[in-house]
């Protein structure tokens, strides 16, 4: 911008149009200014004020000289119209400079260079048009300026350059002052012999300049949409820039690769695009995302994060769900003996009857009992269909498998997830500043969007805000704690209480068992479960009431309350599993003497055939399957009771969430045309998302499937259809019925909570299961291990049948005792070592945090000049005899020095200089030249202050801190 | 409207603010405003050009957060002070939040960014808060 300004005024100059040229270039400039001034106001501003100040200052041309080598602009001495105009370029290599002050002289430099170069092509064509009059003169003055470059001809262009720009300088101010036309000319001659001079060595510098020149116009013309300007000034840039280009381009020889580079911009322009729509893609893969947010938007992370951790289940399930039916169930359904074939696959024909009645069905009798979905229905071949696929060897797998796979699985996320910024630990400097500018997303174009959008937004800001007042609370550490530690004393009396009631109830419904069925009453029967659910009712609730007692911060309370009603619950599920087993030992003995009882069936039945017909070959007994004698397999019954607790853990959630808070919300809202009181402010109003319950309700609930995946394959995928719907409905529900939490709080970044919860009912389903696999014998005649003593068995017989030999003596060395002890204690020794280390680096990484902190801080005081929080400059203030001017003034002097020796960029563009900076320019300018004092020391050093602040120390003799720099101006 | 003949057409603010690209924008008003030449939001072909340019996606983060700061910067005093801090909240939020949660919202926000301690922000400090902001280029861009 500034070199066609330039080239201008010496076109016009050369033309002797000077009146003309000065009103085009001054108008031109205005326009500039203008359009600059709008963009950049503020840092203009601050810049135009120093430069003014310093014009001010600089008293004499010849110190204007000497200060060449600053990072000053260069200044003209000529007051007015033509000091405008010439600050456009200054100002602009100003700004540059500031950006990168070792560069600043090249930058300075450039437009000067620019100047040279541009008159070369005027020259050309003018020159023959110069007039005759003042050839004499012009000849004097190139030869002049001739001797003189012979003298600086080894590079010593700067010189030469200074020597020009003195001269150009000069011209202009004289054009632009509107002196006499006659020495207009002479100088503007004299400028044009400079030129002739330049034209001597126009063979390697200043090709090698005009190519620099080029690639400058180049990158300018590559980074211009990068600047802050109107579009008009930078099409004028451009099309500026693209003529210079094109006129010497074709003399550089340049100009090649333009397709490739055409070829280029389109490529990254494509790729930006693919890589766009590959998010999208990727985005709109991610299932129920619009549902969750939306969700989000409106009731906040933490109850987002609930449904987040449903889908992140379902996608456990999912994989579950996908070993589970390809390896076990679908192989035995295409390639196993058919159903009815075999007494396993078969329903005994006393049940017959009833098999299809829907309440046997329900209670996954009959016809479901003999289905693919138990354990019973399998058969132990060892191998199945034209593939030999190992069945029996595949379901051992896949149970072990799948507990090692969710294992893994649950493990990597908490792994993931704590990576991922911790917990609650959050690098939020500026939490409320992002919010505000950042979190309105630009692209939405949606109206429903939009909506969402907004409630999201202010959902979040009530979230900060919810953690800002906690932060912010002081409070009564004693009495909050003797709180704390009460309403801990109260729930453990109540768990405790919860867990003696199951105890005792458990105890007498053992003493029911033995009594006849027929004279307890139903209330006797189900006792257990009633106290279960009763409790279930009752105590969640209660902890909630005792939890505010303490205060906590609701995400922190949250966990509290998991944790809480987590210990009530695994009561109820260890009940349950004792119960369980208490079963399954009485069905082991019943199946001892089933079994005892077909073998002697069995020898009765050879003896008789032996003995009738007297012959050797015995034909096996053919009786229907469906009459023959069987155990009581007690691996389906498992399976059956598994299947009917998730079943009727389905119907409590979704009925609860019908009826507690579907129809509530129903009723509040139409009730409340016709009552007595506000039913939606007041009592009943609309219920809240129950985020524990339901996580936990979740999380036990995932605990019954791996439990129960073992003995009945199809129980995942009655888990996975639950998942499934219950995202629809839930998401639907809290939408319809539920209102956002009073304190809408935010979720803790990763949900590690819920994950450590599940981890632990897994390892503790996974303890059962792993037990009755290595202990327990299972049944004799249903299942795929029936036959063997127990299940692991059929790995062995693999490894003895099916491997090399010495893979098999490689397993028993593998099962070594010897071998097993020193892995163990590596593997401890590993975990002591990475523990170590990691808690090395987290406090390392705390102590980084801190230290950032206080950098941060420090910074801000610094800035925060008057009321600084140094204790000691406080202290010596106070210490002063009276608060004088000179000394307030001298503080903030030596603040702002000391400001300005850290970051004198940011101080010169800061755009506020106008109004509160304007004695900080003044201080910089001032401080920047106190190396080489130039003004006039117009008085005596005035009296000093009393000398405490080691600012003062500093002060220059020269009066107060803030109108030095004015002084010269007297 | 002939545009080959007179080619300095200005659509005024509530012509240009109906886009759909901006329709939703709580801060259309401020946007068309700020791009234009007269700051009253009659844009003309070269603003709107100047508009979209900025807030394409390939434009860099310096000089989004200038024109975000004029943006957010609502009497143009070149500051973002706690009124103009006032006016984005209520507009983000469709003033559904308290005064006093609005007051404390635009303190703590000054007090996060306002590095020259006088409790407005001005470019740097804004430059400063905005080149850290982890979604500030995702978020700042309109796609046409």
């Amino acid at each position: 911008m500034p070199k066609k300004k330039s080239d201008i005024i010496i076109k016009m100059e050369d033309v002797g149009m000077e009146i003309d040229g000065s009103v085009a270039s001054e108008s031109e400039g205005e326009s500039r200014r203008e359009g600059f001034a709008c963009f950049f106001e503020p840092v203009l501003t601050g810049i135009c004020v120093s430069v003014v100040l310093y014009l001010v200052v600089v008293p004499s041309e010849d110190s204007r000289r000497t200060s060449r080598g600053n990072l000053k602009p260069k200044p003209s001495p000529a007051p007015g119209r033509n000091n405008q105009i010439k600050r456009t370029p200054t100002n602009r290599s100003h700004r540059r400079s500031n950006e990168d002050d070792s560069e600043g002289y090249e930058e300075e430099e450039a437009p000067r260079k620019t100047k040279v170069n541009k008159k070369k092509p005027p020259k050309t064509q003018d020159s023959d048009e110069e007039s005759e009059v003042d050839q004499s003169k012009r000849t004097k003055n190139g030869r002049r300026v001739n001797k003189q470059q012979k003298e600086d001809q080894n590079n010593k262009d700067k010189a030469r350059e200074d020597m020009k720009g003195k001269g150009k300088d000069k011209a202009k101010v004289i054009e632009n002052g509107k002196e006499s036309k006659k020495r207009n000319k002479d100088t503007s001659s004299s400028s044009s012999s400079s030129e002739d001079s330049g034209e001597d060595s126009m063979s390697e510098g200043e090709m090698t300049r005009l190519k620099e020149e080029v690639e400058e116009k180049k990158k300018l013309i590559s980074t211009l949409r990068n600047k802050p300007w109107r579009m008009r000034r930078r099409l004028e840039c451009l099309k500026d820039a693209q003529q210079f280009v094109e006129k010497f381009e074709g003399a550089l020889g340049k100009g090649k690769g333009r397709k490739l580079y055409a070829f280029k911009v389109m490529m990254t322009k494509k790729w930006i695009k693919f890589n766009r729509d590959f998010e999208n893609f990727k985005t709109a893969c991610i299932p129920w995302e619009r549902k969750i947010k939306e969700v989000e938007s409106h009731f906040g992370s933490s109850v987002a994060s609930y449904f987040l951790f449903l889908r992140w289940m379902y996608g456990m399930n999912l994989v579950l769900f996908g070993f589970v039916f390809g390896l076990v169930v679908i192989p035995e359904v295409l390639m196993g003996l058919p159903y009815g074939s075999i007494p396993r696959k078969t329903v005994p024909r006393d049940e017959q009857a009833k098999a299809m009645d829907f309440s046997v069905l329900f209670e996954f009798g009959g016809y479901c009992k003999y289905s693919f979905l138990f354990y019973g229905y399998y058969n132990n071949q060892r191998t199945i269909g034209l593939l030999q696929f190992r069945l029996p060897l595949s379901y051992l797998l896949v149970g072990v498998g799948s507990f090692g796979y969710s294992l893994m699985v649950v493990i990597r996320t908490m792994a993931k997830n704590s990576n991922e910024g911790g917990d609650g630990a959050e690098e939020g400097d500026f939490t409320f500043a992002w919010k505000m500018f950042t979190s309105w997303d630009y692209l939405i174009g949606n109206s429903e969007t939009a909506d969402n959008k907004f409630a999201s937004i202010t959902t979040s800001f009530k979230e900060s805000i919810v953690d800002e007042q906690e932060n912010q609370k002081d409070e009564n550490i004693h009495l909050r704690r003797f709180l704390r530690v009460l309403a801990n004393l109260l729930i453990l009396c109540s768990l405790g209480g919860s867990g003696y009631l199951i105890y005792y109830v458990v105890k007498r419904s053992q003493t029911y068992a033995n009594m006849d069925e027929d004279e307890l009453s139903w209330f006797e029967k189900n006792e257990v479960e009633f106290v279960m659910s009763l409790l279930g009712l009752v105590c969640p609730p209660l902890f909630e009431t005792i939890a505010e007692l303490e205060e906590y911060h609701p995400r922190i309370a949250l966990k509290w309350q998991l944790g809480r009603i987590f210990a009530l619950f695994l009561g109820n599920l260890y009940t349950f599993l004792f119960a369980l087993f208490d079963e399954v030992n009485a069905k082991l003995e019943r199946e001892e003497t089933i079994k005892n009882a077909t073998i002697w069936a069995m020898k009765e039945h050879y003896s008789n055939f032996s003995e009738l017909n007297n012959s050797t070959a015995i034909t096996p007994l053919s009786i229907n399957p469906a009459d023959v004698m069987r155990g009581p397999c007690w691996e389906t019954a498992v399976g059956i009771e598994f299947m009917k607790l998730t079943v009727s853990d389905i119907q409590v959630t979704y009925l609860t969430i019908l009826f507690g808070d579907f129809l509530r919300a129903l009723a509040v809202r139409f009730l409340n045309y016709c009552w007595c009181w506000d039913l939606e402010a007041g009592f009943p109003s609309y219920a809240e998302f129950d985020i524990s319950g339901n996580v936990l309700g979740l999380i036990f609930n995932q605990g019954m499937i791996w439990m129960g995946a073992f003995y009945a394959p199809g129980l995942v995928g009655l888990n996975v259809l639950r998942l499934l719907t219950s995202m629809y409905f839930q998401c639907w529900a809290v939408m319809t019925c539920n209102v956002p939490h009073e304190r809408v709080f935010k979720a803790s970044k990763s949900n590690n909570f819920y994950m450590g919860l599940l981890l632990l009912i897994l390892f503790l389903s996974m303890l059962p299961v792993v037990y009755t696999i290595m202990t327990l014998p299972p049944s004799f005649d249903c299942g795929p291990f029936s036959g063997k003593q127990k299940m692991y068995d059929v790995i062995i017989e693999t490894i003895d049948k099916d491997l090399p030999a010495f893979l098999g003596t490689l397993f028993t060395y593998a099962a070594n005792p010897g071998l097993i002890i020193p892995a163990v204690l590596l593997m401890v020794l590993a975990i002591y070592y990475l523990n170590s280390v990691s808690k090395a680096y987290k406090h390392a990484n705390n102590e980084l945090r801190k230290k950032m902190q206080m950098q941060r801080d420090e910074e801000k005081n610094r800035r925060n000049n008057k009321d600084s929080t140094n204790q000691v400059m406080k202290d010596l203030e106070d210490l002063l005899p009276k608060k004088s001017p000179i000394s307030a003034s001298a503080k903030e002097n030596a603040e702002v020095r000391s400001e300005l020796g850290d970051k004198p960029s940011k101080v010169s563009q800061k755009p506020g200089a106008v109004a509160t900076g304007r004695g900080v320019n003044l201080q910089r300018d001032v401080s920047l030249a106190m190396a080489n004092p130039r003004m006039a020391v117009t008085r005596p050093p005035g009296p000093r202050g009393p000398s405490a602040l080691p600012g003062n120390t500093l002060q220059v003799p020269g009066g107060r801190g803030r109108g030095r720099g004015q002084n010269p101006r007297r | 409207m002939d545009y080959t003949n007179n080619p300095d057409v200005k659509l005024p603010l509530a012509l240009i603010i109906n886009m759909p690209e901006l329709k939703e924008n709580p801060f259309r008003n401020r946007i068309v405003e700020s791009f234009s030449e007269d700051g009253l939001g009659n844009i003309s072909f070269n603003d709107f050009v100047d508009m979209f340019s900025v807030l394409s996606e390939t434009a860099p983060r310096e000089l989004k957060a200038i024109y975000a700061f004029k943006i957010y910067d609502f009497n143009t005093d070149n500051f973002i002070c706690k009124e103009d801090l006032e006016k984005t909240l209520n507009k983000l939020t469709r003033e559904e939040l308290t005064p006093e949660e609005v007051n404390l919202v635009c303190e703590k926000a000054i007090e996060e960014a306002d590095m020259d301690g006088d409790n407005k922000l001005c470019f740097t400090d804004f430059e400063n808060m905005i080149s850290r902001a982890p979604d500030f280029l995702s978020t700042f861009h309109i796609r046409i």
